[in-house]
């Protein structure tokens, strides 16, 4: 990292160029625009612009009823789409005090974890890929395609699930849905090896990775970081251990956290956060309760009147579904956190004095879906 | 081929002289080879990486996708030539013009085995190192008539990456030079032929900073950092396309035979091997070589530029310099 401050203002207005890093750009995964000005290859300032994916689904919230909003939650993230359903429902659960059966929990439990795995396998591969090592991002695509088998299975579709209802899920799980995750599991250890060999010891990975991009402890709290990204810099904050939702205090899983904030500490939690996810799925398939999978609800919810917040951990961090309603059985609004645009804008602050090459590793390193961004 | 051993071929075409003529032949048989060799090279890359990755490449055309690069080629032929406005016309009609001679040029001097090379140059391996380096400059000229920021910094990487690999890549082979007193490629060949022992196991550090620098000359992974898809979208030739686009891949893989094939006549004997006959030996070496680049491509990820840098100056060139100091000793005093 250099030190720009050495360089005057007067001096930077006459060499400095700007750079359009997208819309269309091969590691702006979708349509994120960066507006980069540069000197040399020495990043000045970054400029995020956001919005070219904002297709209104706040406004689409306010026009339908609950039940036809369901599908919209995985489209927001399509990349933790069973994450985003399951806090759609418990939102909507909580506004209308609607008791979900244990065995329900249990599995949106393992459909969100399977889902959060699916993610990270994006989030640390595609960001080796942003260091131009192509073969561990398809590796990784071919271990979350054994996920995306797995729940389309159970719920008919690969990437936008909208599996969960009010009260439950859509339908039990298979005996074949249980014996392939179990198989996937006992795959997924053994491939950790093979991960630990190809990037986590490789040279180059390392040194492009190590003390690039710190975020630090104050700087992610007055960012308002979530998930991995804050886990990387020493915060020990999950929602799912501290504000416990679904059936996650029944299960025992760590938290792991890195004190760097750098790429390389992001990249080594996420990786060490699948191990815990597999370990939470074993948990779930060895103590699977019986009984119903969706409790007595009517087919169209009326919540009462009020207001209601629910927060749970995306793949990416703490995003939450804050609805109002006025005793109808359309919502009156709802407003979603969400973590990766709290997440993205940290970039302005840590950039400046980072080669062009860093700024793509950076970014991938913060791991945002952009369509979550612009909602 | 050096024709010019061949009696009856030297009287029939005496009257044009057999050095032209030998010229003219051999470079025909290049302009032929060239263009079959890099398809072939561009499928076994395709069919690595695949393997590599998880997956079989490309299966479609012909059995296991052998005939994908021809088919890929058809295509490249077909599609239009786009020439964005705000260019500079000439210089960019002129850079993929530019970058692929010079390539050619490299296969003169090179030795495939005893009796087959074109023309055994005194000047050997001075006149491959000074051609290749005008392929630096028509990369300049495609990223700056581009008129386009990422061809533009791919451009300005380009010369500084190449101008400070040339010192070890020439640092690295002096010794070589010292150890056989001469610039032929055929003669560096010939004396390690003779002895049975290759310069590798003579000149190891040599070998792996020639190994090195070659891969980064080259601009493959992990120092693509021209093209650096994940940062400049596709470097230097992001707005070339169709043919011109295609020059630039054919200019690139016969860079890096020409490379192979250079670190096979230094360091891994040339023709020398037992049994077959030598240009199948020369062959299979420089088709491992080049397996092994591909094999690296597809393992590390980019390196970055300013750690590329450093890299040549601070860590390549002063042992170069140290390893033909050495050797310059260690030649004197035996």
């Amino acid at each position: 990292m250099l030190n720009i401050k050495t360089i005057d203002d007067a001096t930077i207005s006459q060499r400095v160029y700007q750079l359009n890093l997208g819309p269309q750009h091969p590691s702006t995964h979708g349509v994120m625009h960066l507006l980069l000005t540069l000197d040399g290859e020495v990043v000045v300032k970054i400029e995020p612009i956001i919005g070219y994916s904002h297709r209104g689904h706040e406004k689409m919230a306010e026009n339908r009823i609950y039940e036809q909003f369901l599908p919209n939650p995985a489209r927001m993230d399509y990349l933790s789409g069973m994450i985003f359903n399951h806090g759609y429902c418990m939102a909507v659960e909580k506004l209308c005090g609607i008791e979900v059966p244990r065995r329900a929990e249990y599995i949106r439990v393992i459909t969100s974890e399977l889902n959060r795995i699916a993610s990270h396998f994006i989030g640390t591969m595609d960001y080796a890929m942003g260091l131009g090592a192509i073969t561990p991002f398809l590796w990784g695509w071919d271990d979350r395609e054994n996920i995306l088998d797995l729940l389309e299975m159970i719920s008919g579709s690969r990437l936008t699930y909208s599996y969960g209802r009010f009260g439950g899920v859509r339908n039990d799980i298979t005996k074949e849905f249980y014996d392939g995750t179990r198989k996937f599991i006992d795959r997924l250890r053994s491939r950790f090896w093979d991960y630990e060999n190809l990037i986590n010891q490789n040279v180059i990975f390392i040194k492009r990775s190590r003390d690039v991009g710190v975020i630090t402890t104050e700087d992610a709290l007055a960012f308002g970081v979530t998930g991995p990204t804050l886990r990387g810099s020493g915060v020990k904050y999950d929602v799912r251990k501290n504000e416990p939702y679904s059936a996650y205090p029944e299960f025992k899983f760590e938290i792991p956290t890195r004190k760097e904030g750098d790429c390389l500490a992001r990249y080594q939690v996420r990786m060490a956060e699948l191990e815990q996810s597999i370990n939470i799925i074993e948990q779930a398939l060895d103590h699977l309760p019986p009984g119903p999978v969706r409790a007595k609800v009517p087919r169209f919810v009326t919540p009462p009147e009020g207001d209601c917040y629910v927060t749970f951990e995306s793949a990416r961090g703490a995003a939450g579904f804050y609805i109002v309603s006025d005793g109808t059985r359309v919502p009156y609004r709802i407003k979603v956190r969400a973590p990766s645009f709290s997440n993205l804008f940290v970039l302005t602050k840590i950039c400046p004095g980072h080669f062009l090459a860093d700024i793509v590793a950076i970014f991938g390193s913060i791991d945002v879906t952009v369509p979550e961004i612009d909602r | 081929m050096n024709i010019t051993q061949l009696p009856y071929i030297k009287d029939v075409y005496g009257f044009l002289g057999s050095d032209v003529m030998s010229g003219l032949v051999g470079l025909l048989i290049i302009a032929a080879l060239v263009p079959l060799n890099v398809a072939f090279l561009v499928l076994v890359e395709r069919k690595v990486a695949g393997h590599i990755q998880l997956r079989p490449g490309p299966m479609e055309v012909g059995p296991h996708g052998i005939l994908q690069t021809l088919i890929d080629a058809v295509k490249l032929l077909g599609k239009e030539m786009v020439t964005p406005s705000s260019t500079d016309k000439l210089l960019y009609w002129l850079s993929p013009i530019i970058v692929v001679a010079p390539a050619f040029v490299g296969f003169i001097p090179l030795p495939f085995s005893p009796l087959v090379q074109i023309k055994d140059v005194n000047v050997g391996f001075l006149l491959i190192f000074s051609f290749s380096s005008i392929g630096v400059i028509s990369i300049l000229m495609g990223g700056w008539a581009s008129n386009n920021k990422y061809s533009l910094i791919g451009a300005v990487r380009s010369v500084a990456q190449n101008v400070a690999y040339e010192i070890p890549l020439l640092l690295a082979t002096m010794p070589i030079i010292l150890m056989t007193n001469t610039f032929k490629l055929g003669e560096i060949a010939q004396a390690q032929a003779q002895s049975g022992l290759w310069f590798i196991f003579y000149q190891p550090i040599a070998a792996i900073i020639f190994f090195i620098a070659t891969t980064a000359e080259t601009n493959r992974a992990p120092f693509d950092l021209v093209e650096g898809e994940s940062e400049l979208v596709s470097g230097f030739h992001t707005e070339y396309t169709g043919m011109r686009f295609s020059l630039f891949f054919l200019a690139e893989y016969t860079n890096m035979v020409i490379a192979a094939a250079l670190f096979t006549t230094f360091f891994l004997g040339g023709w020398h091997g037992p049994v077959l006959p030598g240009a199948v030996w020369f062959f299979a070496k420089t088709y491992f070589l080049l397996f092994v680049v591909m094999w690296i491509r597809w393992t590390y990820p980019r390196i970055r530029f300013d750690q590329l840098m450093n890299f040549a100056w601070k860590i390549l060139i002063p042992i170069a310099l140290v390893n033909l100091f050495i050797t310059a000793i260690v030649l004197k005093v035996l």
